[in-house]
This record gives structure tokens, C-alpha cells and sequence, in this order.
């Protein structure tokens, strides 16, 4: 085994979509026996990449790509990379909770077995042994959904670390490349390093590790070598010992940190609208808040921080473990709080994916809009001729085109979409809007329609709390927003600290004591 | 579960909506055409049997009850929930009728209230199992389906009870007016009131979000869960009252009569949902569906095919309804987006 042959190289990589270039030119070359990091915003172009070696997306002609030495014909077809040797563990485990931890070990080779009866004895010590080398602590016959949450992710490594070396067994493949995407996006902090456990005797094993992830504190502590992608291009690489935190900050957002602006005591108010006292579940913890009238509150964060949570908590659609929410002069307990009890107390909250919580494509516009008001168009029966009209007229005022009320909500483009979801809940004058992305798969000049409807809410004294990974959207939009860091918020930036660049270096947690 | 109806008009492209507006109306009425030209057909082949006014009347009145147990499945198809106990009921509530009316000398004004109780009851239970446990309707229903069947083959002891009140006959199958019976009226108004409820009041409304997507129906502030629970206790009334027509029409229970009506209301429901609002269950494609299938039977069976031919013709539209509903579905998904491509 020639140490010398990386265990890949990808030359050339490029990826256009239309007119949007994904990824521009980037080369990345990974050694067996060691962790390499990949970084980057969302957009880019990390998935992208992971899913041209995962044969998803075929990149550009000029690309190239060597695998233990020998060049691989691109683009791959999907599914191809089992056959080289590599295997993918996504964000998302792939387990099947409701089965044992042997048979999601051995789901592959279960698959492909036709004949031979499978001895589960024998199957349950190979698991076993498997487990102990990697240092899992589990009993194989437990069924996947009683394991710890950070137990899951570890499973997924060792069970892809297991087929390669299956197929290394049968074919002439020497080495292998495990990809992590993200797979620590959904865990508290706590139980992370024993996770980066497994993924650190994965390495010594031999194997090479292509870990990617928005988080520096995992980066910087497990792997051995990183790449940061910016706009699609490598801007950083190199071994991890050569960065400090600050650095690949630098790197990731494309800008010096901006300065800390010192706090003025101007930019507080003090006359709260909503209030949130101690709100835990679903991923946040002590999450307290509040709005003023008129303000417009954003809250941000890395995926799996916890932000995009709140809104869903806020009306009862997640799970709450305890909290409080005061709306002018009610208090109401999150922890029984219902989407109709959220509404009638003037809570609007309106979903980020549109097709899928937030409104039905097929029905036509005016009945998507009319749901929450059927009642006032009821007389006897409902009059479908007055249903038509207010919704007409709310397509109007919205500025949506066209203001057809019978054509189907699916057949309108995005920005659309999301002014007529907008029109639905503001027409239940709420006191209280909750958005999440708001912007999401919308285009420029919508979104400034979209900001003014925002905009013009607030100005009328209503609160708004903006949900969003956008950072951009977030400091044009909002006069103050929250950063949210595991669960918990980590920073609350007002004012002339509210701008992209300082929201991406505070969802990163950079260490803003040692840049000054 | 998703059993979301077929066809909606196609997305993305406006202006092509509009200009669709031709095709859209050939659709709507696509069944009626398909109904007009079965009887066209038949009537040149058969010309002396089949176009007969007394041909048309017996059609008529005797297929409302299938009519109403169809409306049955378009309440409970329009919240998404299968209900493979309806047919279970009918045979339920008639048996309950022909027992208390012929042998215990109740009045058949009373028989007639108990059975629809009963046909509450059950859905009730359903509903506990669907909405409150969590069983999924098609599983839960099936069992109460079964249930519900060897009750009524328990308390009739298998046997088929004839000589129900003349009261009740007369209210239902009597010719009165060109040959045609007041069973057929009811189920006329039934389906009318079931398009009102469907079309022109916010319940309807509702319900309709409710089965096309609960999650979302739930994020505007739906009683989701009593909604369900309204349609599965509805549409097992409703399948009572089809039983009540059923001892009308045959002054008789037969315990297994309810079996044969199963498969016709679902090829009837599934193909309505073709035709009038194409895309959803409804009331009057529910209605044209069930009197094209029955001509075609009607027509069949007097060219002197068999009486397999209702088994091969139920199942084939059945199947023929759903896979054009969803093949006309997939035709319209729109292209995979490009925006949400990248990181």
C-alpha cells in the first residue's frame, strides 16, 4: 500500500446550473489515514461536489477524477461509488428505527443476499466485534429508536465503514473513502466527541475521511487537513494545524470581521409586544425574547442551531417541554399551545415550505386564501362570487400576478406563491407574524415586494420574527436579530450590527476577543 | 394515505391554463359523453330490447342505493380516509330493519331510526380507531368491516328476512311519476345536498383541505382531528341510510347483500372523480359514474354475456379510473427545481 497515492483526487470540478456556476474549478485531493474537512457556506458548492462523487450530478467535461491512482471515466452513474470503494453517511442516517441495530448494520448485504440463510447468531457477534473495534458501547439485538440520538450517526459510519470493507473483501479494492456530510448537524453539543471518536479510529483504520460540515469547533477539532469553498471556488487549503478559528472565518464569509459597533442603549426598546420567557423542546433550549411593536425581530443561525424551531414551537406545530409566550395582556403556555388557539390569539405564522405546510398547488388561489375565512362569506351557503372578489382584492393590494383568484396556486411563480400566503395570514390582522424564509426560491424584484409587505405590517405596530439562514435577507430586513448556536441563543445583534457579514461570523461563533 | 383525486389543471404555464379552457370542458363532461355514447351503442346493437322507457326506470331506481352508499365513500375519500367498512353497514342496517320490522313488531318508523343509529355507532368506533388511536383508516375499517358483517350474520343466523313493512316499500321502489320510484328521488336530493355541502359551505371547504393535506390544514388553525372524525361518523350514516333504501327496494335483508355494492361505489367514486370537478371526489361525477357503469352492465347483459361481466367491469374501471387519475397526475408534475439545487 504506497502511501504516497492519495486515495482521491478530483481535478477541474465544475458545475453550472443554468446560468448559476455551483462550482468553479475545484481540485481536492484526500489521503487515506487521514480526516480532510470540507467547509463553506450554504451555496457554496460542498453539496454540489458530494453530489457529483455521488454520481447525482455530472459535472462539467473538463473534470477528472482518480481514485486510488487509477482515473475514473465521470460523470459516475449513480451508485457507482460503492464499486470504488467509497460510502456516503448524509445528515440524515438512513436507519430504521423500528429494527435492530444487527439489521441495520447488515441492511446491504441482506439486500443482496439471495439464497444463503442468514444466521443471525453468527451475523449478532461479527456486529458485535465490529462495534467494539470502533468503541460503540451498544447491544446489537436493541432496536435503533432506544439508542441515544448521538449513537445514530456513529451507527451509520460503522455500517458504511463495514460495507466498503465487504466489498474490499470480494473485489480487488485496497482502501476507502467514508463521506460525512454534515452528520453532526442534528446534536447537542455534548455527545459530539464521541462521535468524532468513531470518526478519528475510522481514520487510523486506514480509511480516508471526507468530512463536511458549517461547524468550526468540529472541524478544527477532528479533522486533519481542510478545504474552504467560497462562490463555488477553493479559497483556503491546507492542514488544519495552519488555521486558527478566525482565519477560516475569514475564509468562509470573504471579509475581514467587522468590528464589534459598541451597544448604545438607544437601539433597545423596552415597550414589548411579545415576550417569550424560557422556552425549551425541539431542539432550543432557554430560548427568551422579545419584540416590540413595529419591530422586526431575526432570528439565525447554522442548521440544526435551533432558529428554524421557534416559529413552529410558537404556535404549537413542534413539541414544547415548557415555555411562555405573552402577546399584549395574555400569557399562554407553549406547551399546550394549538395552530387554532396560535391564530385566534393573533399569531400568524407563515410556513417556509410553501407546497408542503404552507398551502395546497392544486387547489385554486381563492380557496387557499379564504381557508381561515370561510365563516365570513358563509350566508345560507357560501358566496363563491364574494370568495372570488376578496380574494381579488387581496391579490391586488399584494401586488400578485396575475390576480387571478381561480387559477391554480401551483401555476404561479414562487414570489407569487409567497405574497399569497402573506395575503392569507395578514388578512386575519394578526398582532404577531411569524415567518420562516420568507424569501426562499423567490426572485429579486418579488422580494423587495415581499420586504415592503413585511415592512409596511410592522409600520402599522405589529411584531414580526423573521426565521432565516439568509443572512443577506436578514440585515436588510430586520432591525435586530438573534443568533442561535445549539439550541440556545449565542448573540443578539441591534442596530449597526446587524449586517450579512456579522450574522455569518456570529452563526460560526467566531471568537470575536481574539480578532481585536 | 393519500387518496387525493386525479387531475388538476395544468401549472406553471398561465396563459396555457386559459387556453386549456376547451379541453377542461370536454374533461368535466368527458363521462357524460362516455354515458351517452354506451347508450347510443347499445341501442343499435339491441335496438328492440334496450331503448325501452322501462329499461331506463328500473336503472334508475334501482341503483339508488348504490348512489347513496357511493356518496358515503365521497365523504370519507374527500377527508382521505377509506372506509371499507360502508358496505358492512348497509347490509347491517337493513338486516336491522327486516329483523325489528318482521319478527320483534317494531313500527318501521323505529326500525328505520335504530338502523341509522347503528350505522352512527359504527362510525363512531371508527373514528375512535382512526383519529383518536391512530389506526390507519383502511386497516381499521376493514376489521370493523368484518365485525360488523358477522353481526349481522349473527343476529339474522345467516338467513335472508323478507316481508318488510309495504309502508317502507311504497316510500321507496313504487313507481310514482314516469315510472319513477321515490328511492330514486332520495338519492337524487342526497347527492344534491352532498354537492351543497361539498361546494357551498365551509365545512365542505374544509374537509377538502383536511384530506388534501392535513399538516397544512392543521397550520391554518383546522380542527383537523374532529373533522376526520365528522366524515367517518358521516359516511357510515350515510351508509345506513343506503340500507334503509336496500330494505325499501327488496322488502328483504339478505345478510351478504351489502358485499356485492362494495366494489361498484368505489369504481363509481374513483371514476366521478374524473368527471364534473375533475381532481376531486364529488358529488354528481359520483352520480353520472354510477349510472355509465350500470348501462354498460345493463347493455352487456342483455347482448346475453354473463354475470361475470358486472365483476370484470366494476374491477376494470376501478383500476381504469385510478391509474388514469394518477398517469394524468405525473404528466402534469412539474420538472424538477433547479432553484433549490446547490448547497
Amino acid at each position: 500500500m504506497p502511501p504516497a497515492i492519495p486515495i482521491l483526487e478530483a481535478r477541474h470540478f465544475s458545475k453550472r446550473f443554468g446560468g448559476t456556476t455551483a462550482l468553479d474549478d475545484v481540485s481536492l485531493t484526500i489521503d487515506s489515514g487521514t480526516v480532510h474537512g470540507l467547509v463553506g457556506h450554504n451555496g457554496s458548492g460542498k453539496s454540489t461536489l458530494i453530489k457529483i462523487l455521488g454520481g447525482y450530478h455530472a459535472p462539467e467535461p473538463e473534470a477528472e477524477l482518480i481514485i486510488d491512482g487509477k482515473p475514473v471515466r465521470l460523470p459516475l452513474a449513480p451508485g457507482l461509488f460503492r464499486g470504488l470503494g467509497m460510502a456516503f453517511v448524509h445528515q440524515d442516517p438512513g436507519l430504521i428505527g423500528s429494527l435492530s441495530v444487527v439489521e441495520n448494520l447488515r441492511i446491504g448485504a441482506i439486500a443482496q443476499e439471495r439464497l444463503r440463510p442468514i444466521r443471525w447468531g453468527e451475523e449478532a457477534r461479527r456486529c458485535e466485534a465490529l462495534l467494539t473495534e470502533f468503541g460503540m458501547d451498544v447491544d446489537p439485538r436493541a432496536t435503533v429508536e432506544t439508542l441515544r440520538p448521538w449513537q445514530r450517526p456513529m451507527l451509520a459510519i460503522v455500517r458504511a465503514v463495514d460495507e466498503i470493507r465487504q466489498l474490499q473483501g470480494e473485489t480487488g479494492i485496497r482502501r476507502g473513502l467514508l463521506v460525512l456530510d454534515e452528520p453532526t448537524a442534528n446534536l447537542a453539543d455534548s455527545n459530539v466527541h464521541q462521535l468524532f471518536d468513531v470518526v478519528r479510529r475510522v481514520r487510523d483504520a486506514g480509511f480516508g475521511v471526507l468530512f463536511v460540515s458549517h461547524d468550526l469547533d468540529e472541524i478544527l477539532s477532528v479533522t486533519d487537513h481542510v478545504t474552504v469553498l467560497r462562490d463555488g471556488r477553493v479559497v483556503g487549503s491546507g492542514p488544519t494545524a495552519g488555521f486558527v478559528r478566525n482565519d477560516l472565518v475569514r475564509l468562509i464569509v470573504g471579509y475581514d470581521i467587522p468590528p464589534a459597533t459598541p451597544r448604545t442603549v438607544e437601539t433597545r426598546r423596552t415597550d414589548h409586544l411579545v415576550e417569550v420567557r424560557d422556552l425549551s423542546g425541539s431542539g432550543a433550549r432557554d430560548v427568551n425574547l422579545s419584540i416590540a411593536p413595529g419591530e422586526i425581530l431575526g432570528a439565525s443561525g447554522l442548521i440544526g442551531s435551533g432558529f428554524a424551531e421557534i416559529g413552529p414551537m410558537l404556535i404549537g406545530a413542534l413539541p414544547v417541554r415548557s415555555g411562555q409566550l405573552r402577546l399584549g395582556a395574555t400569557t399562554m403556555e407553549l406547551s399546550v399551545m394549538t395552530p387554532a388557539a396560535a391564530i385566534a390569539a393573533g399569531i400568524s405564522y407563515v410556513p417556509g415550505e410553501r407546497l408542503r405546510e404552507g398551502c395546497i398547488g392544486e387547489l385554486t388561489v381563492a380557496d387557499n386564501v379564504t381557508l381561515p375565512v370561510l365563516h365570513r362569506f358563509f350566508r345560507g351557503w357560501l358566496r363563491t362570487r364574494a370568495i372570488d372578489d376578496h380574494a381579488r382584492s387581496e391579490l391586488q393590494r399584494f401586488g400578485v400576478r396575475p390576480p387571478d383568484p381561480t387559477l391554480p396556486l401551483e401555476a404561479l411563480s414562487g414570489g407569487n406563491q409567497q405574497k399569497v400566503l402573506l395575503a392569507k395570514w395578514l388578512q386575519l390582522s394578526p398582532k404577531l407574524l411569524v415567518l420562516q424564509e420568507p424569501t426562499q426560491g423567490v426572485d429579486v424584484g418579488a422580494r423587495e415586494q415581499i420586504f415592503a409587505i413585511i415592512r409596511d405590517f410592522a409600520s402599522r405596530g405589529g411584531g414580526v420574527l423573521c426565521l432565516s439562514g439568509d443572512h443577506e435577507q436578514l440585515a436588510l430586513l430586520c432591525d435586530r436579530v438573534l443568533i442561535f448556536r445549539r439550541g440556545r441563543i449565542a448573540a443578539d445583534l441591534a442596530g449597526p450590527d446587524v449586517t450579512k457579514d456579522r450574522i455569518a461570523h456570529e452563526c460560526l461563533g467566531s471568537d470575536l476577543s481574539s480578532a481585536a | 394515505m393519500n387518496v387525493s383525486g386525479p387531475t388538476s389543471p395544468a401549472p406553471r404555464e398561465v396563459a396555457a391554463t386559459r387556453q386549456n379552457a376547451v379541453a377542461r370542458f370536454c374533461h368535466r363532461f368527458a363521462l357524460l359523453f362516455a354515458w351517452a355514447l354506451t347508450i347510443v351503442l347499445f341501442g343499435v346493437l339491441e335496438p328492440d330490447s334496450f331503448l325501452q322507457l322501462q329499461n331506463f326506470t328500473s336503472i334508475f331506481n334501482s341503483q339508488a342505493v348504490l348512489v347513496v352508499l357511493t356518496c358515503s365513500l365521497v365523504v370519507t375519500l374527500t377527508s382521505s380516509e377509506y372506509d371499507l367498512s360502508a358496505a358492512s353497514v348497509l347490509s347491517l342496517s337493513a338486516m336491522l330493519i327486516a329483523i325489528l320490522n318482521t319478527q320483534q313488531a317494531v313500527p318501521i318508523g323505529w326500525a328505520i331510526v335504530v338502523a341509522l343509529l347503528a350505522g352512527l355507532v359504527v362510525g363512531a368506533i371508527n373514528g375512535i380507531l382512526v383519529v383518536v388511536i391512530g389506526v390507519e383508516s383502511i386497516i381499521a375499517t376493514l376489521g370493523m368491516g368484518s365485525l360488523v358483517s358477522g353481526i349481522t350474520l349473527w343476529i339474522s343466523h345467516s338467513n335472508l328476512v323478507s316481508g318488510i313493512s309495504n309502508t317502507l316499500v311504497e316510500l321507496v321502489i313504487v313507481p310514482r311519476f314516469f315510472g319513477i320510484s321515490l328511492g330514486f328521488v332520495y338519492a337524487v336530493v342526497i347527492v344534491a345536498a352532498l354537492w351543497f355541502f361539498l361546494t357551498y359551505t365551509p365545512l365542505g371547504r374544509q374537509l377538502l383541505f383536511v384530506g388534501r393535506g392535513r399538516r397544512i390544514a392543521r397550520l391554518s388553525g383546522l380542527p383537523v382531528g374532529k373533522l376526520r372524525f365528522g366524515a367517518l361518523m358521516a359516511g357510515s350514516f350515510l351508509a345506513a341510510v343506503a340500507g334503509v333504501l336496500y330494505a325499501g327496494t327488496s322488502a328483504s335483508a339478505d345478510p351478504n347483500s351489502g358485499d356485492s355494492f362494495m366494489l361498484p361505489a368505489f369504481a363509481a367514486a374513483f371514476l366521478g372523480s374524473t368527471a364534473i370537478v375533475p381532481g376531486r371526489f364529488n358529488a354528481w361525477g359520483s352520480f353520472a359514474a354510477v349510472y355509465f357503469l350500470v348501462t354498460g352492465i345493463y347493455g352487456l347483459s342483455l347482448m346475453g354475456i354473463q354475470v361475470f361481466i358486472q365483476n370484470l367491469f366494476y374491477g376494470g374501471a376501478l383500476i381504469i379510473a385510478v391509474a388514469l387519475s394518477i398517469m394524468v397526475r405525473r404528466s402534469e408534475t412539474r420538472e424538477p427545481d433547479i432553484a433549490k439545487e446547490g448547497n
